[in-house]
């Protein structure tokens, strides 16, 4: 039954959804603290996914709430340009996350040991630790390089992962898990323990201060600033997401995943296509491992642990392997609900507890609530929808196009053989 | 020069022979056929052929060059393509798709293309959905271009794997019993398309098939195999009467009433 409702589900009327943007933006101009009203502005971007309405009106609604309207009525407010930015960084590495272990179908458990190379990098180069190994007092790099380290992080990211990737080509299924595990494991050691002979990381001190990325003399260390790039590199990550998915190379990728066999029969190297996703996945979190290493100023091992990697597969798999726009929500629902919705609730709980109301025995403490919330979040979502939040589907083609298509006046590839033949046979 | 020449194939599975000293010659635009009972290693000389398996002994050679030793999407770009005994399509992809995935090695967008969108990279594409159209068309299974292929009925995946085998524009094509799972007329439908095959594209083919019915009314030149050696060759009016080919299928006493 549910089924059937679920399949004439037209889509969201547009006046919906609008009223829906308008309501909650206003709610939260006017109750600045309101949580409810932040998670409803939030959520219109699923609403707006669902809308029944044209692409090009939904991303224009959709850029217009990013762009102007949450800036507009949250900007002032730090905790929620800084919960939207994490959600953001988040995002971006599930996407990473998302060609490794969605569309390749390759277990990665160490997905956090390129997010912290990334971040790493920025951090080196950026305050005076390079010239722990680098002589001639080049380094503090100003601000100004935040931008081209983007892209370094994203190369040295990518570096890892072909480094990663070509030891473990041969591994399947569950001894890939262990073996990913266990260099993401080692990176965080390594780089917890890199400050000894040559001091390249200072090892679990970590390093500060790192600088705000700056532009044109202007400092953006501000969470508003924050919020801005990572949503300008976050446009930029799906939309490569969206040209690898129906790209000769995303094909490589389903077809590796689904069968090895029959993919390399079609002439699909397995070597170049897994490598392509490790790389590509890794240079993702790279990318946002230097956003993370400005935004936080200060960065150490601790930051960069299995729990993490772990954290991003099951946003990964809770929002729809394979599926870029489940992951995005997989990734918001679960960073939203860590690092906002379940203190809010201990918050909650507490302040009813401390005024009376409720009295609650010590092992019932709030708190500790998290993971159990957490956990059952998961199990209901693995029972009700085992397939993610919004599962992967693959594209119609427009079979109408194809058949108008200039390129179908002659028969293509081995048909073309056909044509040797005196008769006009057409299928 | 044989178009494709298997010589002397040895591969053992610890103390298993599976091929044993097997040479199999494959004229260019032949329909052939390799039989045997059930074990007889003709699976296992199709893995070798396509690079699955590399020979303990023996060669390959593909208009005349050694293919011995090269990846299996190495061979598949050199012109041999096979389907599977137990369908091996994509299932969660489109038939449209399966059959693009076939154009891949045809294909030359890296990741830099891909991601900056070029031309070239949009031309190609666009090219490529095209030939797979006109592929699932000329194999009759358009109408359901945009299904998952692990939603199509058992005859339909049969033919989108061929479709996705002639996508790699191949020379010699290998039908792992292509006849499989089907009823009667089913079959006759299979073995006219096979004839067209040869016919309309001037393709190779090499049949592994267990109905005989198609075996003998399709090859030209059949190859039996028996316990991993070869037992017998020729064509099939000399195959039907090989008394060694009767007593592998059915026992030394058959042999003895022909």
């Amino acid at each position: 039954m549910a089924n059937l409702t679920w399949k004439t589900f037209k889509g969201i009327p547009l006046a919906l959804t609008l009223v829906w943007i308008a309501g909650f933006a206003a709610a939260l101009h006017f109750m600045d603290k309101s949580v409810i009203a932040f998670l409803g502005i939030l959520s219109s971007i699923v609403l707006i996914y669902y809308t029944n309405t044209s692409k090009a009106i939904k991303m224009v609604i959709g850029a217009a709430v990013l762009l102007i309207v949450i800036p507009l009525v949250a900007g002032e407010n730090r905790y929620y340009m800084e919960v939207a930015s994490q959600v953001g960084i988040y995002v971006a590495m599930a996407l990473g996350l998302n060609i490794v272990v969605g569309f390749a179908g390759l277990l990665d458990l160490g997905y956090v040991a390129f997010f912290a190379a990334g971040a790493y990098a920025y951090a080196i180069f950026s305050t005076s630790q390079a010239n722990e190994f680098i002589a001639g007092n080049l380094f503090p790099l100003s601000g100004e390089w935040f931008w081209p380290f983007l892209i370094v992080g994203l190369i040295v990211a990518a570096v890892f992962g072909v480094l990663l990737g070509l030891p473990v080509l041969r591994v399947k299924g569950d001894y890939l898990a262990i073996v990913t595990l266990g260099f993401g494991e080692i990176i965080r050691i390594i780089f917890n323990n890199l400050d000894k002979p040559i001091n390249i990381t200072n090892g679990p001190q970590g390093i500060t201060p790192i600088p705000s990325p700056e532009l044109f003399g202007i400092k953006m260390g501000t969470p508003f600033f924050f919020y801005f790039i990572v949503l300008f590199v976050i446009a930029f990550i799906v939309l490569a997401n969206i040209r690898f998915e129906h790209s000769r190379l995303g094909r490589a990728w389903i077809a590796v995943r689904e069968d090895e066999l029959a993919a390399q029969s079609m002439g699909i190297s397995l070597l170049n296509t897994k490598l392509a996703a490790f790389a590509t996945g890794a240079s993702f979190a790279g990318v946002v491992g230097v956003i993370f290493a400005a935004k936080q100023t200060f960065i150490d091992p601790t930051s960069f642990t299995l729990m993490e990697s772990i954290g991003i597969l099951v946003m990964v798999i809770l929002g729809g392997s394979g599926s870029i726009p489940g992951v995005v929500l997989g990734a918001a629902f679960v960073t939203i609900l860590q690092v906002q919705l379940l203190k809010e609730f201990s918050n909650f709980l507490h302040s009813l507890q401390q005024s009376g109301i409720i009295n609650l025995p010590n092992q019932l403490d709030p708190s500790k609530f998290q993971r159990l919330i957490f956990g059952i979040m998961l199990i209901l979502a693995a029972l009700y929808r085992p397939n993610g939040l919004i599962p992967a589907k693959r594209k119609k083609n427009d079979l109408d196009a194809i058949k108008a298509s200039d390129y179908g006046k002659e028969k293509l590839g081995i048909l073309g053989k056909l044509s040797q033949l005196a008769s006009g046979k057409q299928s | 020069m044989a178009l494709l020449e298997a010589k002397n194939l040895t591969k053992r599975f610890g103390g298993l022979v599976a091929n044993q000293d097997v040479s199999i010659s494959i004229e260019k635009g032949s329909i052939t056929a390799v039989i045997g009972p059930n074990g007889a290693g003709k699976t296992t000389f199709f893995n070798m052929i396509t690079g699955f398996y590399e020979p303990d002994e023996g060669e390959i050679l593909l208009n005349g060059k050694s293919i011995k030793g090269l990846r299996p999407d190495q061979i598949a770009s050199r012109g041999i393509t096979r389907t599977f005994q137990n369908i091996r399509l994509f299932k969660e992809m489109t038939a449209l798709e399966n059959v693009m995935v076939g154009v891949h090695s045809r294909l030359s967008a890296g990741l830099l293309g891909i991601l900056f969108n070029t031309k070239r990279v949009r031309v190609e594409e666009e090219k490529a959905r095209v030939e797979a159209y006109q592929l699932l068309e000329y194999v009759g299974i358009a109408h359901i271009a945009n299904e998952a292929a692990g939603s199509l009925p058992y005859g339909l995946q049969r033919r989108l794997e061929i479709a996705r085998a002639m996508a790699t524009n191949p020379e010699i094509i290998l039908l792992d019993e292509p006849a499989a799972g089907m009823n009667p007329r089913e079959t006759v439908e299979m073995t006219d398309f096979i004839r067209k095959l040869k016919r309309e594209l001037d393709l190779t083919i090499i049949l592994i098939e267990h109905d005989m019915k198609l075996v003998m009314g399709l090859s030209e030149y059949i190859h039996v195999l028996d316990y991993g050696r070869k037992i017998a060759e020729g064509t099939p009016e000399q195959i039907r009467n090989n008394p060694n080919v009767i007593e592998a299928y059915l026992g030394k006493s058959a042999s003895e009433v022909s």
